[in-house]
């Protein structure tokens, strides 16, 4: 039988991403599926801080702006929103989202909320570490999350039940696009799960595929990149897809940018684990086929790991950033200087020296600690980071940081500080068994 | 276009492109030649051995490369390199997103070195 292609969009692949070119998307895409992808291992301990903070929160703070974008348009095209935007909190992010689809009197629309990959309350407090020494009852600091990686068998259902919109907290990016394949296509062969992976994965990161986090000028020069448009994926029954973008928007899709996504935060291309298959995109081809047309073809897959990966989020107390600048002849040597008197001052007045980094923005800084280079500036940054469990703590490096004003070098100005909360994240793995998600579906 | 650098040794940016991602403590670094032909003078100009040695100080764990040679691809996992991970590092950059061009940086092998 022969199926025409699926078309899956992608409407984010972060947390913060954009949301006009989503909404140009669904409203022009003819999509069947439009995915956002709005999380990070990180970005789910910071939304179970802000639940703790809220118990109404803890779902992706652009959420009611993206749904009230979004919602119409989604339906009118008959395209299913599937998104893990509920992070920390799945069921208010449904519940809100049913709110809003009523305003908008979107009668009948069928919102699916997919719980349990919140083990907070549940998980082992003990278990090993997943790819490093020791065990999570070693980490002296207080836990605010524990997220089960959930795959297809978490979506599934919620599609089956027709679902319009799927909400679910750590659902793993690639199964968000295979699971809507698997049920289009009715796909179970393990070569087919992991060439429906490879399309998440390629997508999952939205505009890193057509033309984002890609651009060299004079090298890798990409058109409009202000305007840049998400990506579409048309998928075909045998698994092979073309990766493409919608005419009129910014960006490129080329070989150069779908082989960079091919390989972003990959380790072995043969073993790629997600939930619901080990991928192997070792073999995968990659042709043109046309304007901002890319063929991939020939991914493969074996037997799912045994077990699921949790994170888990402590919280990590604070982080803190302060900087002040120089300019003109000899602003190097000021700014170093302004570094000596900042680390002197830190560890001998207030005992501060662990934790703490000094750099010199301009001069030496992103690779201070891989390379020294030449440096000939005449516009450089004092940039001053501590991570400080107690709050006082960053509160004095920012003090004297500003105090660098009357008391440092000749010529500083532009103190900016600011503290905010630090969490830090583990992983570990857990038996299937332990984990039992459902779905539950409200209807506007 | 950008200026010939004359004169000057060639970098892995003169013939590739690279993209740099972040999980845990571990960096990856995929690098793609722009023509098929010069395959050859990254696979010899970027081994493991030569990228731990470029950044000393930086990589503090063991270097592994991955090749697809039909897409004229290599992928660096780089162990215990990015100074404790985006939970610890205080690096401006704690994901290292900007290793990629500490690779591209590195100088070619051209063929009388080798």
């Amino acid at each position: 039988m022969n199926k025409p292609a699926f078309r899956i969009g992608t409407g984010a692949g972060f947390s913060a991403d954009r949301l006009e070119p989503a909404v140009d998307l669904a409203k022009r895409g003819a999509l069947d599926v439009l995915v956002l992808e709005c999380l990070g291992e990180r970005t789910v301990a910071f939304a179970h801080r802000d639940r703790m903070a809220d118990p109404r929160r803890g779902y992706n703070s652009l959420l009611e702006r993206r749904m009230r974008a979004l919602l119409p348009a989604c339906r009118a095209a008959g395209t299913t929103i599937i998104t893990n935007m509920g992070a920390a909190n799945p069921r208010a992010a449904a519940e809100r989202t049913l709110a809003i689809a009523r305003e908008l009197g979107l009668t009948g629309l069928k919102i699916a909320c997919i719980e349990g990959d919140d083990l907070t309350a549940t998980g082992p407090r003990d278990a090993a570490m997943m790819d490093e020494p020791g065990r999570l009852s070693d980490v002296d600091m207080p836990i605010v999350g524990m997220n089960v990686y959930l795959g297809v068998d978490a979506i599934l259902p919620a599609l089956q039940a027709g679902a319009d919109v799927i909400i679910g907290g750590r659902l793993a990016d690639p199964s968000m696009y295979l699971a809507p394949l698997m049920h289009r296509f009715g796909w179970v062969d393990t070569a087919l799960l992991g060439a429906g992976s490879l399309v998440g994965h390629l997508m999952e990161c939205g505009m890193q595929i057509t033309g984002g986090y890609f651009a060299d000028p004079g090298v890798k020069d990409v058109p409009d990149l202000a305007n840049c448009g998400y990506p579409i994926a048309e998928v075909a029954a045998d698994g092979s897809a073309v990766i493409t973008k919608l005419p009129g928007t910014g960006g490129c899709v080329t070989t150069a940018t779908v082989k960079e996504q091919l390989l972003y935060e990959v380790h072995d291309p043969a073993a790629y684990l997600t939930p619901d298959v080990t991928a192997d995109f070792s073999g995968v081809n990659v042709e043109s086929v046309g304007p901002d047309r890319v063929r991939v073809s020939n991914a493969s897959g074996r037997a799912r790991p045994e077990r699921l990966k949790v994170t888990v989020g402590f919280d990590a107390g604070f982080h803190a950033e302060a900087g002040v600048s120089y300019a003109g002849p000899t602003a190097i040597e000021r700014g170093r200087l302004a570094c000596d008197i900042v680390r002197q001052r830190l560890e001998q007045v207030h005992g501060i020296a662990d934790g703490l980094r000094v750099d010199l923005i301009g001069a030496s800084s992103l690779f201070a600690t891989a390379r020294q280079y030449p440096a000939d500036t005449q516009d450089v940054r004092v940039h001053v980071a501590l991570r400080a469990r107690n709050k006082s703590v960053a509160e004095t490096m920012l003090w004297e940081v500003e105090s660098l004003l009357c008391c440092g070098p000749a010529g500083g100005g532009g103190f900016r500080g600011a503290i905010t909360p630090a969490v830090m994240t583990k992983s570990i793995l857990i038996d299937r068994e332990h984990v039992t998600p459902h779905v539950e579906v409200l209807i506007a | 276009m950008t200026m010939p650098r004359h004169n000057e040794q060639r970098i892995v940016r003169d013939i590739a492109h690279a993209r740099a991602g972040d999980k845990g403590n571990t960096s990856n670094v995929n690098v793609w030649v722009y023509d098929q032909a010069d395959f050859d003078l990254l696979k010899r100009s970027l081994t493991a051995e030569r990228v731990k040695q470029a950044f000393p100080t930086l990589i503090q764990g063991e270097v592994t490369r991955y090749a697809l040679d039909h897409l004229g691809g290599l992928n660096f996992v780089l162990r215990d390199a990015l100074e404790g991970g985006v939970n610890s590092s205080l690096n401006l950059d704690s994901h290292g997103k900007s290793w990629s061009y500490l690779i591209l940086g590195v100088a070619l092998v051209e063929g009388d070195e080798r």
